[in-house]
């Protein structure tokens, strides 16, 4: 057989079998909750038949092999002398995993693998005979051919007669794998019960997708990304002839617009100019359509991960699937893929109880998972359901400040949508444990890049007790796009749609003084609201930004955009229109600009440039780049930057030096009586809250002589809390809490110091808390760590 | 006839260039440009070849020469690359020269600067000299893009 051939039968095996062993897992499940009817048995049948018959006939005797022990298994089924057991079930869809890894290491290395799978094989071998206890009269099926279609062995002589048949087959391949037969009857139940585990991978694990080492079922069919299968599509021929009909249209109208330049008709140009709008309109559709495919091709692996994360984690779930029918672009369902997976995981793992607690908490025993796709205002919307714990707000709350994501103070100010989208900050988990299906904390922030990337968005509801629903919206395509169309600085910018909320439009005297400064930063109030702002012109350096003066005749054109979940305000020259806009990447030269996510072609042929509107607001900093630089409190405690206004803690030490730190910081203020104060060691601590909490004279240490303190019967005391740790700063007084933009004037100027700032008009110390605490109580730092 | 040392010629600030010609996709006149806010000044801008979405690199500013008068309107010279097409803005267009191996020497030692990095090599012709351009790096700005994008940040 010449190698191009070969390449080409491998290449259709590949793509044939992948496809096949999804529906082969589909099917298998619907028979173990017990929908099994003959016809199923009959497809999985065929399943396995058909990649037996094409391994065969082009040499890969490994595959054969293995298909067909499974085969002689499965038509026990069909032929109703076995029932599938569980036990059957998990022993064929490990064989689905074992042929889908062979099928792997075919197309990654171009020959068959070397894994024998001899538990497998012995597995499937003990499963034919157990019901059967009648020793065999032996009937073997010495040998079967490369063309044996009519495969059905006698049912009877496959049921009494396997290992003979494997022997037999040992022998067939004998030049191979002579020993393979060897272990058969010895293969221990244990083994071939890891075997048939499903190694449940992280998803954020992708390293092993493309080099499977060894062949250990990997239960991700995602994994696949690259694969054969993946780059083919199948599409509908009717689909195909009505592309072609379209074309032979557009060719027809071509002519007739060819011939116009000739001679000129204006009714005539204007007909065909009309026409050509139809059918192009009508061809963009259809050759959409042939590129839409069902979101239930990626669910159709879900029954499959439900199960093995459910069985895996002891629980019960149902799943429950709704509008598989909907239709999206295939690049989105791939992008989807991964995030989705990972989210039913999530679910099962972190959401839904074990069966016991839900018995105790009133629940049925079985938990209830719902997939429901739809369309909505031109975008599909996925919806997740599960009823399960929902999420412990606090409790994330209490990660993220355990984590430094945030501060104390910022989380007991946070509003439930705020602490909802803690979940989506890299880093964070809340599974108690990490399990091999969750809680490595690299969840849920890269499932929501990858969402927004394909410019879609992600939102989450929870009920403590009840559930969690996650909702996904995705646009149809990404190819086509609605976009506005602005002018700034003479130059046309694209603006995507989905990130547009609204646009204002300031005349005359609103627009000399609706926009304000606030620290050079100009916010626009939005029905009551702040909304920051960003001019396109200084943004992007086209242009100086908006002068000082706004003349009478004025209009400022603000584009009301959202980006991380956050607004913000665009100015731009002028607001054109809405058009659909078909986007082209930019070359490898532009790349490194985040502000821009590609180009397209106008009306008039001239090129423009679409806004990349998250990359546009991190450059603009109206949005905080969290993502990247999760807050840091040691690190970020005193930014000497105009623009934030920070609440201050403003105190005096030794009497009349005022000091200052950031009421962040702060967790409470309390007072002690001087007989509170207990001794360990030679410092001084006091009972707190149950534990015992360490004291800083603030004064003794900046000094580094003994201060004396103002009221000697009393202290006050700021307690700084972190990792569920206190430490007490002994003060003189507590004087005010002020809301200051400052700005730090000497750094560094003393031990302990941040740095001094006037505030209030008065010069103050700004106290360096992680530095004070490092110094004056080492182990506090140590024992959190 | 072999192709490989035929060249596609132009002219830079009153320097001859060549490309070599396979290199070359087509040779267009001056198309509109839409600049690239926040882009190395390198980058022209974008053109419409087509329907592609061709980035244009002015040549003299990529080898730190004197910029061209404005009056003067460049010529686009299409490279096909790796990465797609991109169009090298160029004063003016030579003949397409086929040139002997003999008369090839590596750049002098004295060439300093960006032209240092971009040559290639030399062929001594009658009248001039030939510069061979190295288009691979000639189009590679990612460092110069990334230092331009940091000091915009």
């Amino acid at each position: 057989m010449n190698e191009s051939l070969q390449q080409e039968l491998v290449k259709d095996l590949l793509v044939e079998s992948y496809e096949g062993l999804d529906l082969f897992d589909r099917e298998l499940l619907g028979i173990e909750q017990g929908q099994g009817g003959s016809d199923r048995l009959n497809i999985i049948f065929r399943v396995i038949h058909t990649i037996k018959g094409t391994a065969g006939c082009i040499g890969l005797g490994r595959i054969e092999k293995l298909a067909h022990s499974g085969e002689n298994l499965m038509s026990l089924l069909r032929d109703g002398k076995l029932v599938a057991t569980g036990e059957i079930v998990s022993a064929l869809l490990s064989l689905s995993d074992a042929l889908r890894g062979m099928l792997r290491v075919l197309e990654s290395t171009g020959s068959e693998s070397t894994v024998e799978h001899t538990d497998l094989l012995a597995q499937l071998e003990r499963l034919q005979i157990a019901p059967s206890a009648t020793p065999a009269p032996v009937v073997a099926k010495p040998t079967y051919g490369l063309f044996d279609d009519e495969d059905d062995l006698p049912a009877a002589a496959a049921a009494v007669a396997p290992i003979d048949e494997i022997h037999a087959d040992a022998e067939y391949d004998a030049e191979n794998e002579p020993a393979a037969a060897a272990h058969h009857e010895t293969a221990p139940t244990a083994a071939v019960i890891t075997a048939s585990a499903p190694v449940v991978a992280a998803v954020a694990a992708p390293a092993a997708s493309r080099a499977p080492v060894s062949e250990a079922p990997a239960a991700d069919p995602s994994r696949s990304t690259a694969s054969v299968a993946d780059n083919a599509i199948r599409v509908d021929i009717t689909q195909l002839d009505k592309v072609m009909n379209l074309v032979g249209e557009l060719v027809l109208a071509r002519n007739q617009i060819v011939s116009n330049t000739t001679v000129f008709d204006q009714a005539a140009l204007t007909t065909a100019a009309q026409r050509l709008n139809i059918i192009t309109t009508e061809l963009q559709e259809s050759v959409m359509k042939t590129r839409m495919q069902p979101i239930g091709n990626v669910w159709a692996k879900f029954p499959r991960v439900v199960r093995d994360v459910a069985k895996d984690l002891g629980k019960k779930v149902r799943l429950v699937m709704q509008g598989q029918t909907t239709e999206l672009d295939r690049t989105i369902i791939e992008a989807i893929k991964d995030p989705l997976t990972h989210i039913v995981r999530n679910s099962i793992d972190h959401g839904i109880e074990s069966p016991e607690r839900r018995t105790a908490g009133g629940k049925a025993d079985e938990g209830l998972l719902s997939l429901r796709a739809f369309h909505e205002g031109g975008q599909v919307i996925i919806e997740i359901m599960d009823d399960g714990n929902g999420i412990d707000l606090e409790r994330v709350k209490a990660k993220a400040v355990s984590k430094n994501l945030i501060t104390a103070e910022q989380a007991g100010r946070m509003t439930e949508r705020e602490a909802i989208n803690l979940i989506f900050l890299p880093g964070l988990s809340t599974a108690e444990k990490i399990s091999n299906v969750s809680g490595r904390g690299v969840g849920m922030d890269v499932v929501k890049t990858n969402i927004e990337k394909i410019g879609g968005s992600i939102d989450l509801q929870t009920q403590c007790g009840q559930g969690t629903t996650l909702r996904i919206k995705i646009p149809l395509t990404l190819a086509i796009i609605p976009a506005l169309i602005v002018t700034s600085g003479g130059a046309r910018y694209a603006i995507p749609q989905v990130s547009l909320l609204e646009l204002v439009r300031l005349e005359g005297a609103t627009a000399r003084t609706g926009i304000e400064k606030l620290c050079g930063a100009p916010v626009y109030r939005l029905r009551g609201n702040l909304l920051p702002l960003a001019f396109i012109n200084e943004q992007l350096r086209t242009a100086p930004g908006l002068g000082r003066s706004i003349g009478d005749d004025d209009v400022i054109n603000i584009v009301v955009l959202q980006a991380d979940g956050r607004p913000f305000g665009m100015v731009v020259d002028e607001i054109n229109d809405t058009e659909e806009i078909v986007v082209k990447p930019l070359g490898k030269q532009l790349k490194g600009i985040s502000c821009f996510a590609g180009a397209t072609i106008m009306g008039d042929g001239r090129v423009a440039l679409i806004l990349d509107v998250v990359g546009f607001a991190q450059h603009a900093h109206v949005v905080a780049e969290t993502r990247e630089r999760p807050v840091d409190v040691a690190k970020t405690s005193f930014v000497a930057d105009c623009d934030k206004r920070q609440s201050l803690l403003l105190f005096n030490v030794g009497g009349k030096r005022r000091m200052a730190i950031p009421l962040a910081l702060a967790a409470r203020l309390e007072e002690f009586p001087l007989s509170q104060i207990e001794h360990t060691g030679d410092s001084e601590v006091v009972q707190y809250r149950g534990q015992i909490m360490p004291l800083i004279r603030v004064g003794n240490y900046i000094t580094g002589g003994k201060v004396v303190e103002a009221d000697p019967e009393k202290l006050s005391v700021v307690v700084y809390s972190e990792n569920g740790r206190s430490v007490g700063f002994v003060v003189s007084s507590i004087n005010d809490i002020v809301e200051e933009a400052f700005e730090v004037q000497r750094h560094a100027s003393g031990r302990g110091l941040a740095g001094s700032a006037v505030v209030q008009g008065h010069v103050t110390d700004l106290l360096d808390v992680p530095a004070l605490i490092r110094n004056a109580t080492p182990s506090f730092y140590a024992v959190a760590a | 006839m072999s192709t490989a040392n035929q060249y596609c010629t132009f002219y830079v600030d009153g320097l001859f260039f060549g490309v070599e010609v396979l290199r070359v996709q087509e040779v267009i006149r001056f198309q509109e440009m839409t600049p690239v806010p926040l882009a190395s000044n390198v980058v022209s801008g974008l053109i419409n070849l087509r329907g592609q979405i061709v980035t244009a690199i002015d040549l003299r500013r990529r080898l730190a020469l004197a910029d061209r008068d404005p009056a003067e309107l460049p010529m686009n010279v299409v490279i096909r690359t790796d990465d797609g097409a991109v169009s090298l803005l160029v004063d003016q267009i030579g003949d397409v020269l086929e040139v002997d191996a003999d008369n090839y020497e590596r750049p002098p030692e004295t060439l300093s600067g960006v032209a240092r990095q971009l040559v290639l090599g030399v062929y001594k012709l009658k009248d001039n000299l030939l510069l061979i351009l190295d288009t691979d790096q000639t189009v590679d700005l990612v460092e110069k893009t990334a230092s331009a994008t940091a000091k915009a940040a």
